[in-house]
């Protein structure tokens, strides 16, 4: 169990400043949705947390330590958008997991390994496969293997379903709900669909042009907005039944 | 860089080329520079010969300014090249510039025309081949200009000259086989420069061409129904043309250097043979001129198509680094 | 989003694809190329040697005849002889340098990814500034330095080969140093060095051997050039450029024993090249095919009798619409629709479902090798079979605003050439027409953005540009494949509404195919759902919360989270994935993946049916529909 707190996080990229002075707390065992347009620094400030994009100023602290400049396998975990380009070609499945356990001895790796691929419901039998032998969604379950065998504390999950289809993405956050709940870990959960960072979260932050803008209970901020950008995401949600646009 | 010019993203992009092209210079200045430093041994008795006597060597070393500390050595070379000087040839005892000055222009009379020639035979070939092979059509004709284009990339230049000799001068005595002379002696040089370059350029038009034609955009004039000139000249041709050139780019350089070599095959009066002369004859202070010249024309050639993309495809200033 | 590559065929390990690209013709003509090198290459200097280097003072510079096949030289000695043994010395050389290039073009090219940024990018900039170099002239400099010389000639070559060489690594592993699995592995902590071994180096290998077999091709000719010009091997050694420029001399006395050493460098240089190619086939790029199966046979299926209730004076007639591939696999299977006029038509599925190319197909757009059939395929009157003009009435807008335009033309130009063409316009009438029509769309300051090239506008403004180049005429249909998919949400809305406003003000019909069923349901009042290649259900957009019939809609509205979706239950889901287009096609497409699947389902497939008003769908079981016995087809309720 553990949070992450993020202490005026900056990001800046030459002159560009991608992210501006945000101060954001995940409290542990909870999910909190960060929410915004293409271009508001919702991801680049997920990759910042991790080390992937360079932090000009501010502070990204886990249970209270400052993660600094720290090497090797980090408390926080980060799933990526596309699970086509996130896996590498030329390794096998089991091998990219393995790759986030710790060192240990041959044959508590393998188990290790079909524990993990059996969490996300990958049969353990396909660890030898490569990835493009898997569709989508079982790549997007892989990928959600390999972070969470690093046994992080906080996971950051970057719009780890718009790569997928409709039919596959309802799978796959029913799991990542489920596997939250089970692990307990902190989950910071990016994403420009608003329903389903409604679905899955606790709190919503919600960011424009690199400024987080607001940030509170999911119902609260979702029924009563403060912010204009907040309004503006909610009124560009497109609804399937004529009744709901209605109410 | 924080100058208002950065701002643009075009003149961001010509201050870039600028300073590359300038570094790049000084790299070349400095290696010609040093060419002569890095040789092992005694470069000055290796170039006399064993049988000269130390006097001569210490007269030649001292002409050579050799015998001065490296950094005034440079700084004088520095200051010399900024005036035109380039020293003395060893075994002429001429101005290296003016060696270089009588041998220029027969080097420039074969390499512009092949350029030429190179530009307006490949662009078309290359269409047409692409345009009419697509969608996998005409298998046949696709086979017969991959393996003919093919083919010609696999023969060294000098060596198609040595076969043109063989077949236009010997078998058949149309062309003179050597040296310069009246209009006639141009044709088998430049041919020689001009048809593996084209041949190689033409498969890259070709790749290019197809892969253009299957981008989005060619979708979108697809469903216009605009007419065949249109559709290929106006959206198809400047598009593959930027990115031809950007791979062509090479192409140009080495013909430069390929002129080296066909110089040697027609006993032409240009650098190429020139060069070549003053290597085996360890003449250092001409082979260092010459290199200052291919080097920097090279260098020019490729800021000069740099920039002309540039102008042409300004997305590729942002691209580019 | 749909269109990710689709899961590809499970490829092999490289050892495997080679040795199945040696079996075609080209991987025989290889190895036997390299084979007979070899043998050449050992054996040739202890059979020719003692009479390659014997001198025959009797027998100078002659021609070719039976004793000397391609004559002698000033010396008397045997030519043909020479250029056998020369091989030895010619292809040792050879892979020496390349050995020299391939080694320091891999390490210089790895560098910037090991060292710290900082040098890392010194070393960028280095090769940056070397390859601007020709490779003739790199070795001119090298051999003054190494001297005249076999061995300053190797060190020349194989230096000069490393530039590039690093350039081609560099930006391999630049791209690859980019991946998002190589920053996943960053996040786990593991190191630089077994970020190289591991993920980097294995996914260069192939291009890299690639490319070394065409450096070896090319220092085989630097090398005989070198030689050739005098600076390379030396006299009393001989490569195959030394005797080309022995003889060079000699070519009017003896052309043939001139050309001879030449047409050995071109043999091996071709023999590198053909390396390569079995190199690039086994690697994936060219692989070769396995064997392309026979067109479907579906194409020469009497086509069903045309469904008596197709509505008189629909804009868009379409029956049994099928689109097929040379190997084979039919992505669409016999797609009918109608489209009416002034009608806003949703087409909705997943990826593969077969919802573009039934688009593509109704505006004749179908791509390289797909092949369209259908009964019947109408637009406006006109069979498009036989007349797939269709002027300015059709308009299309794709999905990825920024590939849809052309990059190279301002535009304005992108516009107005369509009145040109089309409407006959001179060019001021169509650039006023033009302007006139970007302002309609809304795109401020309309004469000045017409001069501007598409990189200059912003994801919306292309895609209300690319709307604006359909209104240039009068459509009557505008097809709209995933228009806001490529878009952020707040512009997607902006585009769904200039569509919808687009519609009423010109009337004209609009077919919206798009895997989001919520824009489908905000712009559109019927929708298709196709799952594999098939229509599954035609509904009304009201029914799609609650009334939909068909488990696979019901299913997909109930699989997306909605801003009403209770967060404590979980979402709907649908196990297995969807068929491929090539898989086995025996029953219902669906039944592997629905609870509600009997045997009937697997074993026979059902077809489209009316019921209700205006409803079709193609399910046994349909949920909550009563469907009219007699409209099922009567041989399969005995199949089942």
């Amino acid at each position: 169990m553990s949070s992450l707190e993020l202490r005026g996080i900056t990001v800046r990229y030459g002159r560009f400043t991608a992210v501006e002075n945000v101060d954001l707390l995940v409290p542990e065992g909870t999910v909190t949705g960060l929410v915004g347009g293409s271009g508001s620094g919702k991801s680049t400030l997920g990759k910042a947390v991790v080390g992937l994009a360079p932090i000009t100023a501010g502070q990204v602290l886990v249970d209270g330590g400052d993660l600094g400049r720290r090497r090797g396998r980090g408390p926080v975990q980060l799933v990526f958008q596309n699970p086509y380009a996130s896996l590498d070609p030329r390794m096998t499945v089991g091998a990219a997991v393995a790759e986030a356990l710790p060192r240990t001895g041959r044959a508590a790796r393998s188990t290790e390994v079909a524990r993990y691929l059996e969490l996300v419901g990958i049969d353990p039998s396909r660890a030898v496969l490569t990835p493009d032998a898997l569709s989508g969604g079982q790549r997007q379950r892989v990928a959600l293997a390999r972070a969470l065998a690093a046994r992080p504390g906080v996971l950051i999950a970057d719009e780890i379903t718009s790569a997928l289809d409709v039919s596959v993405q309802g799978a796959v956050l029913n799991l990542l709900r489920e596997l939250q709940r089970e692990l307990g870990f902190a989950m910071l959960f990016i994403s420009h669909n608003l329903a389903v960072v409604r679905y899955l979260s606790d709190q919503v932050a919600v960011m424009d042009e690199g400024r987080l803008v607001e940030c509170g209970p999911t119902d609260r901020v979702l029924r009563q907005p403060e912010h204009a950008t907040t309004r503006t995401l909610l009124a560009c949600v497109p609804t399937i039944s004529p009744a709901e646009e209605a109410s | 860089m924080t100058t208002a010019l950065t701002r643009n993203p075009w003149a961001g992009f010509a201050l870039r080329r600028c300073w590359r092209l300038l570094v790049s210079l000084a790299v070349l200045v400095t290696a010609s520079f040093a060419m002569i430093h890095l040789i092992p041994g005694d470069p000055v008795r290796a170039a006399l010969g064993t049988t000269a006597s130390p006097a001569l060597v210490a007269a030649e070393k001292h002409s050579l300014g050799l015998d001065q500390p490296l950094l005034s050595q440079y700084v004088t070379f520095l200051g010399n090249l900024f005036r035109g000087r380039l020293g003395e040839s060893i075994s002429t005892q001429l101005p290296v510039s003016q060696i270089i000055s009588s041998r220029l222009p027969a080097t420039l009379e074969i390499a512009v025309p092949a350029f030429v020639l190179i530009l307006l035979t490949a662009i078309p070939l290359g269409m047409s081949a692409a345009v009419l092979t697509k969608d996998g059509r005409r298998r046949r004709g696709e086979l017969a200009f991959t393996t003919a284009t093919g083919l010609l990339g696999a023969v060294p230049e000098y060596l198609l000259a040595v076969g043109l000799v063989a077949a236009f001068a010997v078998a058949l005595p149309i062309f003179p086989a050597a040296s310069q002379g009246g209009p006639s002696s141009y044709v088998l040089p430049v041919l020689s420069l001009t048809v593996i370059p084209a041949a190689v350029l033409s498969r890259i038009v070709r790749v290019e061409t197809l892969r253009v034609l299957g981008e989005d955009y060619m979708r979108t004039a697809r469903a216009k129904r605009l007419p065949a000139r249109l559709h290929y000249l106006r959206h198809a041709l400047p598009n593959l043309l930027t990115s031809s050139l950007t791979l062509g780019g090479m192409l140009f350089t080495s013909l430069l250097a390929g002129t080296v070599l066909i110089e040697n095959v027609f006993a032409w009066p240009g650098l190429g043979a020139t060069i070549v002369t003053a290597i085996t004859q360890k003449d250092y202070p001409l082979v260092q001129g010459i290199v200052l010249v291919y080097g920097s024309a090279s260098l020019l050639i490729t800021f000069a198509v740099d920039m002309a993309l540039g102008l042409a495809d300004p997305q590729s200033t942002i691209r580019g680094s | 989003m749909p269109h990710l590559p689709s899961p590809s065929v499970p490829s092999s390990s490289l050892l495997h694809r080679l040795r199945r690209t040696l079996r075609t013709p080209l991987g025989v003509t290889a190895l036997t190329a390299c084979i007979v090198l070899a043998v050449v290459a050992v054996l040739g200097p202890m059979l020719f040697g003692a009479e390659a280097d014997r001198v025959d003072t009797n027998a100078i510079d002659q021609g070719s005849s039976m004793a000397h096949l391609l004559g002698t030289d000033d010396l008397g000695r045997d030519i043909a002889a020479r250029v056998v043994v020369a091989t030895r010395l010619s292809l040792e050389l050879t892979l020496q340098a390349t050995v020299i290039g391939v080694v320091g073009g891999l390490l210089l090219g790895v560098a910037p990814t090991v060292l710290g940024r900082r040098l890392g990018r010194l070393v960028t900039a280095t090769v940056g500034v070397l390859v601007a170099f020709p490779g003739l002239l790199f070795v001119l400099f090298l051999a003054t330095v190494f001297g005249v010389g076999s061995t300053g000639a190797m060190f020349a070559i194989g230096v000069a080969t490393v530039p590039s060489m690093a350039r081609l690594v560099q930006n391999m592993t630049a791209s690859i140093a980019g991946s998002d699995y190589v920053a996943a592995a960053r996040i786990l902590g593991v190191g630089r060095f077994r970020l190289v071994s591991r993920h980097l180096l294995p996914n260069i290998a192939e291009p890299s051997a690639l490319f070394a077999t065409q450096a070896a091709a090319g220092i085989l000719l630097s090398f005989s050039g070198l030689s050739f010009l005098g600076l390379g091997v030396q006299a009393p050694q001989y490569d195959w450029g030394r005797l080309l420029n022995e003889q060079l001399n000699g070519i009017y006395v003896n052309p043939v024993a001139a050309l001879a050493p030449g047409v050995a460098v071109v043999l091996t240089g071709l023999t590198f090249g053909l390396v390569g190619e079995v190199f690039a086939k086994a690697s994936g790029r060219r692989a070769p095919l396995s064997r392309q199966q026979p067109p479907s046979e579906q194409s020469a299926m009497a086509p069903a009798p045309l469904p008596d209730e197709s509505a008189e004076g629909a804009l868009v007639q379409v029956h049994d619409l099928r689109v097929g591939f040379p190997d084979g696999r039919e992505a669409v299977r016999g797609v009918s629709l109608t489209i009416g006029h002034g009608e806003a038509l949703g087409l909705v599925g997943e990826s593969g479902s077969g919802k573009s190319l039934t688009a593509l197909a109704l505006a004749d757009l179908v791509p390289h090798p797909g092949r369209v059939q259908a009964a019947e395929i109408t637009f406006d009157g006109h069979d498009l079979r036989s007349d797939p003009h269709l002027g300015t009435t059709l308009a299309m807008v794709f999905q990825d605003p920024m590939a849809s335009l052309n990059p190279a033309l301002r535009v304005g130009r992108q516009l107005s050439e369509v009145a040109e063409v089309h409407l006959g316009s001179t060019r001021a009438q169509a650039r006023a027409r033009a302007v006139d029509r970007l302002s309609a769309v809304r795109i401020p300051s309309a004469a000045r953005r017409a001069r501007q090239r598409p990189h200059e506008y912003s994801g919306g403004m292309r895609q209300r540009a690319v709307i604006a180049m359909g209104l240039m005429g009068e459509p009557k249909l505008v097809i709209a494949d995933e228009p806001t998919t490529a878009l952020d949400v707040t512009v997607q809305q902006q585009v769904l509404d200039l569509l919808a406003e687009v519609r009423t003000e010109t009337g004209a019909a609009l077919l919206l195919i798009s895997h989001d069923l919520a824009v489908v349901a905000q712009v559109c009042e019927r929708v298709l759902v196709m799952y594999a290649g098939r229509i599954v259900e035609d509904l009304p957009v009201a029914e799609l919360v609650g009334g939909a019939a068909h488990p696979y809609t019901r299913a997909l509205v109930g699989a997306i989270p909605t801003m009403t979706t209770d967060p404590n239950t979980e979402l709907a889901t649908i196990p297995g994935r969807p068929p491929e287009p090539g898989d086995a096609d025996q029953g219902c497409s669906f039944a592997p993946r629905c609870a509600l699947a009997t045997d009937r389902c697997r074993s026979t497939r059902p077809e489209l049916v009316g019921f209700d008003t205006g409803r079709r769908v193609a399910c046994w079981h349909p949920v909550g529909a009563v469907l009219p016995l007699d409209v099922r087809p009567v041989d399969a309720e005995a199949a089942s």
